[in-house]
């Protein structure tokens, strides 16, 4: 457990501070009353264990007491004062002392918060009153470490919820799935939230992710809405599901809190694509080589993996001031990272900064929540390319030349003209150290909120929240003309720069009304605006033909209402509907409709299980709603518009270069693409809250998919379209179980799994239907040029890969473009190819547990995947003796398995690149310990060590088996980070 | 409490803004592009009629709107690849003796293999391509009729302007339904009368096809410009002759019918117009070749303003690997694909250029028989293509990545040949005399004196010197098939049906399949018999 996070804001120990503030307030109060001795035990109100370390105070005072180890404390205090009892995972106590001499407290814990709530859109919601599948993951509970991006938090905390990082670079962004992708060629990410504002799912220029611009530290909790009934609420945007973000702020009546933290961290790689060493490579060339391909051979030994990974050492510090003026609570927070990445020179520097105020005015009427994030990043992106060249770079040359042109680094040459070979791999150091690839980006999210209850109707509340998301990139990549990398071009000087402004706004009314304690109704309607204006320039200083300019817009306008209803507070019912409409549509097809109505019954309130002791919580869920999708490339895809060419694409008519206009393919009738979700689930909890968990099985069918088909030639000014064709089915099961099988006064065991099995389906991708088509070819490749491995057909998962079937010889060694004749037309052709496993997993699961013994706390979190394929796109592109002796005057290096084929030309369609990669990894391991509370406990210490990416367990012969999309190439390895953590929190 | 109570009214005042606000910003859905122009607007301005031309034009050399890559044409292909000349060169050279590629993209193989299916690729590039600016001819010939004009109020020289350009739209159009003839024959029919939207075009048959090129082709004739007198890289009357001889003599291949005469008629047309020969044979394929005398219709580039990894781009790199030096065909690199075979070479009597000036082969390092297509030095390499003037300066793309060679769509040499050929068949209308003529013409000019005259012209000679004098210029697969020689066993050449020896394949392969895709989304086609 990490104080400092909990500290930071969930209700006790808010509440805890806020009465910490009213003592100092009220210190000339108590001055001069007479004192006396009260003592007693404090026990748990869970299992009646006596709780030691409890914290005692006196309302108003200065002094204070903790339990002993048998839970006993003893306190002066006066007889009119008021003791505040306070231990974390408890809810705090007030009890008046009222002159008694021994006071007997049960502290209640907090996981049986009641009345605790949940963000959902556009308001809060009683977590027993939800009908919607709703998973929260609170700080508490967040992955540890060094971790520069907020969405890596969850990653394996939630059921339907796969988290897979892109790769190792610093900053790297994730692929966020929930309940799998339900589209095509529109966005499959969720829609994310941060503090009412929906930011916008694109990239940001310069970053290699948008969430890195969001410092981890500042956020409180997140919310992963999944269903539709949840979800629907967001209508237009929600067909992927909702992350809500909520960061940490300052709370009425927080006493001054400051928090400073610090993890530092040293990262190293877990190993090397396997290749053949210089002495096997130098063999292979010997036996299979001409003697101009054996001339070419080096005389050094270099293991290029080896020289562009480091070890990378990387600093996070953060400093948060809490506190409440009357009636200002306040959060200021300030953070600086500073993360390398394991190739040389990648790097990533972000300086953030929040305020978070929350006045509340009129009294009390008028609440005001201002939350203002900034953050500057600076990133240093290592070319990539440098580690496909470094698999490949002929392993006998030295990395640096005694020849001094090129900057001194060895670099294939063509013979007839001394200059770098153009289809050559670059020398890998060369593309690190050379290549000056930098970035600059200002990202702001701010919002200002107004929640007014009417004086004259308290029941009705009105809020507008205002909020934008503005960003700014400036980038530069320059190479000196003399380095190989850009030779013929004399180097490389540009520079690209990247405007976004997206605005917000959000009116909402709220009605609640409780009727004779039978009926609960909450109302609400509301209506929201959503802009967004993305400005792109690029500017090349080499060769100025090159200069771009573009700038789109998309608006988004809506209208809103849900209905809450709960009779008896145990049956429920949640209703919405959504009214959205998007510039990206024509007039008569710009509106969508999106509603959803879910119902829950809070089965452990009825009479017949009320006085069951053994079940303590039981409720049936099930929920049905239409979800939208809308995010597509294209901002203007139903107008027909003509493109003006760049000056490098202009056509000669006699002396005189003409720019062209092109007009563009367009689908006037384009729409919404729908997903329908079907949700039932059911929550429960056994002995006293020991055993919880759900079930849910859901499924999600996409109609209408936004999909890029061909069109009828001739029919379109294009070949490919967007349109709506074709349908898409995800059918699974979630399954989530929290223990606590050991629960002592010392020790405790909490142990958590999430399992989650889904099932894609492409149910229909034309619009006639057509048995005969092959489907949509997806998934380039490395090798060749427009080569793909994957397709999209009607009856299969998406993305299923498209492979011969390798005949092998007796000795079990893949004969070379030997393949079986799957059509049985006595050709081997592209007819023979046949669909062969997903990248996707049937299965991936997470498991977290924790055991605390006293002030020691060890935890883990480890995911698995299960039935996910790769394509192991390394091995087929450098598996073939053709490598080396292609005859383009000079050699490559080849990985083993050429060894065990024997191929002599790659043979990227062969299913024998297609490798299990099922895994288990053990992602983060942290052993973290409490010092006890220095100057009567005023400051807290917490220390961890945390290893991250600690083991994966696979068969899969490449270095990583966890790559989103399923092909293996040119992969930033993901590291073995170690840190260690230090937390103050200065009461 | 006074400032209390404006708090109040100022925030109800807000509400109430914000509700009014609300159906203004219904209308902010409204949105239009900021950097691309809405069709409502672009033929309001009669300047604009001649840039949309130009994308006709260019739709035959670029990829897209950015150069060399950015802002594709057609997508589900890379980029580089999917420029009209670099498709249409592979599928009229690769599956022929003339020319094969070492490269392992997807299954471009199979055209030298002659073993493609209704789902390649690079099959698919290059009837989307053609149907690609068959849609962009529509849309402009749809915009610039005269009603339309005349409603815009363009009227005058802008008019008369524009009329020319629409009959430039028709050429093009015609030509690029002359190519979905000789290659695919059964194929979707568009025309201005279709509106871009969601239909399904009807198929028509060959006979129906054939007619309306030359209905079309005959049409605009009057409207075009005289031959040699409109600007260079437009089309004029020379150039609708040109792809009126080229339907007539594959009229046999095409639709059955002998057409000879008429293919004469549009021969002696160009002859008559005024022509002539470059001087040097070579001079033909180099980066000034716009300066020539012989050229007809080029497809153009420009090493700055008109750039693309396909086109001449691709025909001046690929073909250069090995030993040999890319600075000498005024590039940067060679990409080590195209060589050729072994039964192309065989048709020089003296390979090495000494006699022949257009046996153009490089041999250092290479070997002449192929053992792996892979391998770029198996297999003789060709220099035609180079990105360096007659006067040996090289192209104007100082990087030495685009050259500013243009393709000799039509030109002269050819027109000789069609004439000699359409004479040997019958055609009347000229005499063999005449032919062997301008025959000699051109060997006259490959040997420099009159050593390689001939004396008596056959239909088998003038096969092979088709081939020895517009090799790798798009003309070999349809030669091949109007002689009969194309599938089947009647000529087999190294690596003809993917074994090393050459072996017969099936008729069925004289068309190119309907692209599976197409098929699917066009339930109104039917494949092409074979497939």
């Amino acid at each position: 457990m990490n104080y400092s996070r909990i500290s930071g804001g969930v209700s006790p120990a808010g509440r805890a501070v806020r009465s910490l503030c009213l003592l100092l307030m009220s210190w000339c109060c108590w001055v001069g009353s007479v004192s006396g001795q009260v003592t007693g035990t404090v026990t748990s109100g869970e299992d009646g264990t006596a709780l030691p370390g409890v914290t005692i105070f006196v309302k108003g005072a200065q002094q204070g007491a903790l339990t002993d180890d048998s839970g006993r404390f003893s306190i002066a205090a006066p007889a009119d004062a008021v003791l505040i009892f306070r231990y974390y995972g408890f809810l705090s106590q007030e009890v008046p002392v009222a002159g008694q001499a021994v006071l007997n407290i049960t502290l209640q814990p907090e996981v049986q918060t009641v009345g605790e709530v949940v963000v959902v859109g556009y308001g809060t919601q009683r977590k027993k009153d939800l009908t919607g599948a709703i998973t929260s993951v609170s700080a508490k509970d967040f992955v540890q470490g060094n971790i520069a991006t907020p969405e890596q938090l969850i990653a394996g905390k939630v059921a339907g919820v796969q988290i897979t990082s892109n790769g190792g670079a610093p900053g790297s962004g994730s692929r966020i799935r929930i309940r799998g992708g339900s589209s095509l060629n529109a966005s499959n990410d969720p829609l994310i939230v941060i503090d009412g504002v929906p930011v916008d799912n694109n990239g940001i220029s310069g970053a290699a992710n948008p969430l890195s611009l969001i410092n981890p530290n500042d956020i409180e909790s997140f919310v992963v809405l999944k269903d539709a009934s949840a979800t629907a609420i967001y209508g237009s945007r929600a067909a992927n599901g909702v992350i809500i973000v909520t960061t940490k702020k300052g709370k009425q009546g927080d006493a001054f809190q400051v928090n400073f933290s610090t993890v530092l961290s040293s990262a190293q790689k877990t190993g090397t694509v396997a290749v053949l060493s210089a002495e096997e490579f130098r063999e292979v060339v010997n036996e299979k080589g001409t003697p101009a391909q054996v001339a070419r051979l080096g005389q050094a030994t270099t293991d290029w993996q080896e020289e562009i990974y480091r070890t990378a050492y990387s600093q996070d510090h953060n400093l948060s001031i809490t506190g409440s003026v009357p009636n200002l609570p306040y959060r200021v927070s300030v953070g600086y990272l500073n993360q390398n990445g394991i190739l040389k020179t990648s790097n990533l520097e972000r300086i953030s900064a929040a305020v978070g105020l929350a006045p509340s005015l009129l009294d009390d009427k008028l609440r005001v929540d201002i939350n203002l994030k900034g953050s500057s990043i600076r990133n240093h992106f290592a070319d990539q390319g440098a580690i496909g060249s470094a698999v490949v770079f002929d392993p006998t040359q030295p990395v640096f030349s005694p020849d001094t042109a090129y900057l001194g680094y060895y670099e294939w040459l063509d013979p007839a003209t001394g200059k770098p070979n153009t289809l050559a791999p670059r020398n890998p150091v060369g593309l690190l150290d050379n290549k000056s690839d930098e970035s600059t980006v200002l990202r702001s999210i701010g919002n200002v909120q107004f929640d007014y209850r009417f004086h004259f109707l308290p029941e009705l509340r009105a809020n507008l929240n205002l909020g934008y998301d503005i960003s700014e990139s400036n980038g530069t990549v320059t190479i000196p003309a003399a380095s190989a990398i850009s030779f013929n071009r004399g180097g490389n000087d540009e520079a690209y720069t990247q405007n976004k402004l997206n605005k917000t706004l959000d009116f909402y009314l709220n009605y609640v009304k409780e009727l004779n304690d039978e009926h609960r109704i909450d109302l609400m309607g509301g209506y929201s605006f959503q802009d967004f204006i993305r400005e792109n320039s690029f500017t090349d200083y080499v060769d100025s033909l090159n200069n771009i300019y573009y700038k789109t817009q998309n608006t988004l306008v809506s209208f809103y209402g849900r209905l809450n209803y709960a009779f008896r507070g145990k049956y429920l019912l949640t209703a919405t509907l959504r009214e959205d409409g998007s510039s990206r549509f024509g007039p008569g097809n710009r509106w969508g409709t999106f509603p959803s109505v879910g119902l829950a019954w809070q089965i452990k309130d009825e009479a017949f299980l009320k006085d069951v002791s053994f079940i303590s919580d039981l409720k049936l869920r099930a929920g049905y709603g239409i979800t939208g999708q809308q995010d597509v490339l294209s901002d203007y895809p139903y107008l027909a518009r003509y493109t003006l060419s760049e000056v490098t694409a202009q056509y000669p008519f006699g002396n005189i270069f003409y720019s062209t206009l092109r007009p563009e393919g367009y689908d006037a009738n384009i729409r919404w693409e729908q997903t329908t979700t079907l949700n039932a689930g059911l929550d429960f909890g056994l002995a006293n809250g020991r055993i919880s968990g759900s079930v849910d099985y859901y499924v999600k069918q996409t109609e209408d998919l936004l999909s890029v088909i061909p069109v009828p030639a001739g029919s379109n000014l294009t070949n490919r379209i967007l349109t709506n064709v074709g349908n898409i089915e995800n059918r699974g099961v979630e399954f989530l179980l929290n223990l606590n099988p050991v629960r002592t006064q010392s020790l405790n065991w909490d142990f958590g799994v999430n399992v989650t099995y889904n099932q894609n389906t492409i149910t229909n991708l034309t619009r006639v239907p057509d048995p005969d088509f092959v489907g949509i070819e997806t998934g380039g490749i490395a090798g060749g040029v427009g080569n793909t491995i994957q397709i999209h057909t009607v009856g299969y998962p998406t993305y299923s890969f498209f492979v011969y079937k390798q005949v092998y010889d007796e000795t079990g060694a893949p004969k070379e473009g030997d393949y079986e004749d799957l059509n049985a037309d006595g050709l081997i052709n592209a007819d023979d190819r046949y669909r062969y496993k997903t990248p996707e997993p049937r299965v991936f699961m997470g498991i977290n547990t924790q055991l605390t013994y006293k002030k020691l706390t060890l935890s883990t979190v480890l995911r698995a995947s299960l039935g996910n394929y790769m394509y192991n796109n390394l091995s087929s592109n450098n598996g073939a003796y053709r490598n080396f002796s292609a005859g383009n005057n000079f050699l490559s290096n080849l990985v083993p398995s050429v060894l065990e084929t024997n191929f002599q030309n790659n043979q990227y369609f062969t299913d024998y690149y297609i490798e299990n990669a099922s895994f288990l990894r053990m992602d983060n391991l942290v052993l973290g310990y409490a010092l006890p509370g220095l100057r009567s406990d005023k400051i807290r210490v917490q220390v961890s060590a945390i290893a991250q990416n600690v083991f994966v367990l696979t068969s899969y012969s490449g270095l990583d088996p966890e790559i989103a999309g399923g092909i293996d190439n040119n992969f930033y390895p993901r590291p073995r980070t170690l840190s260690l953590s230090i937390n103050l929190n200065f009461l | 409490m006074k400032s209390l109570i404006s708090l109040r009214q100022a925030s109800l005042t807000g509400i109430l803004l914000v509700l009014l606000s609300t159906s203004g910003c219904i209308d902010a859905l409204d949105r239009v592009p900021f950097v691309e122009i809405t069709s409502a607007t672009i033929y309001e301005d009669p300047a604009n009629y001649k840039l949309v031309l130009a994308k006709l034009y260019a739709g035959l050399a670029v990829s897209g709107q950015q150069g060399p890559a950015g802002k594709p044409d057609i997508s589900g292909i890379d980029e580089g690849f999917s420029s009209y000349l670099r498709q249409y060169w592979k599928a009229q050279q690769l599956p022929t003796d003339e020319a094969i590629i070492g490269w392992n993209d997807g299954n471009l193989r199979d055209y030298h293999d002659m073993d493609w299916t209704s789902s390649n690729e690079f099959v698919l590039g290059i009837y989307s391509r053609i149907y690609y600016q068959i849609s962009l001819c529509n849309e402009f010939i749809r915009e610039s009729t005269d009603e339309k004009l005349a409603a815009r109020g363009i009227a005058g020289a802008d008019a008369e302007a524009i009329r020319v350009y629409r009959a430039e739209a028709r050429l093009l159009r015609a030509m690029s339904y002359w190519h979905a003839l000789d290659m695919f024959a059964n194929v979707p029919f568009v025309t201005e009368e279709d509106a871009p939207g969601a239909f399904l075009p009807r198929q028509a048959a060959p006979a129906e096809l054939f007619a309306y090129i030359e209905s079309e082709l005959k049409a605009i004739e009057p409207e075009l410009v005289p031959a040699r007198q409109g600007e260079y890289g437009r089309a004029d009357q020379a150039a609708a002759w040109m792809i009126l001889a080229k339907l007539y003599l594959n009229a046999e291949t095409y639709i059955g019918q002998p057409r000879y005469t008429e293919a004469l008629a549009e021969c002696n047309k160009v002859i008559a117009a005024g022509y002539s020969l470059s001087p040097n044979y070579r001079h033909l394929f180099l980066a000034d070749n716009h300066t020539s005398p012989e050229i007809i219709m080029p497809i153009a580039f420009d090493g700055i303003n008109t750039r693309t990894w396909g086109g001449m781009t691709f025909l001046v790199h690929a073909p250069v690997g090995g030993s040999m030096s890319p600075a000498e065909f005024g590039i940067n690199g060679g990409w080590g694909g195209i060589r050729t075979t072994a039964a192309f070479v065989d048709k020089f009597a003296d390979i090495t250029g000494e006699t022949d000036t257009r046996a153009m082969f490089y041999t250092t390092g290479q070997k002449k028989e192929i053992d792996n297509i892979f391998s770029f030095t198996n297999g003789y390499a060709i220099t035609k293509y180079k990105n360096i003037t007659s006067t040996g300066e090289k192209g104007s793309d100082a990087v030495g990545n685009f050259p500013d060679t243009d393709f000799p769509l039509f030109r002269l040499a050819d027109v000789y040949l069609m004439y000699a050929e359409a004479v040997l068949r019958g055609g009347t209308g000229g005499d063999l005399g005449t032919a062997l003529g301008y025959v000699n013409a051109l060997r006259q000019r490959a040997y420099g004196n009159a050593d390689g005259n001939v004396t008596e012209l056959t239909l088998d000679f003038i096969l092979d010197e088709r081939s020895r004098e517009l090799y790798w210029e798009g003309h070999r697969r349809t030669d091949l098939i109007r002689f009969g020689r194309y599938t089947g066993d009647a000529y087999i050449w190294p690596w003809k049906g993917s074994v090393k020896e050459g072996q017969a394949v099936s008729s069925h392969f004289r068309l190119y399949p309907i692209p599976s895709s197409d098929l699917v989304a066009n339930p109104n086609l039917v494949q092409n018999p074979g497939y």
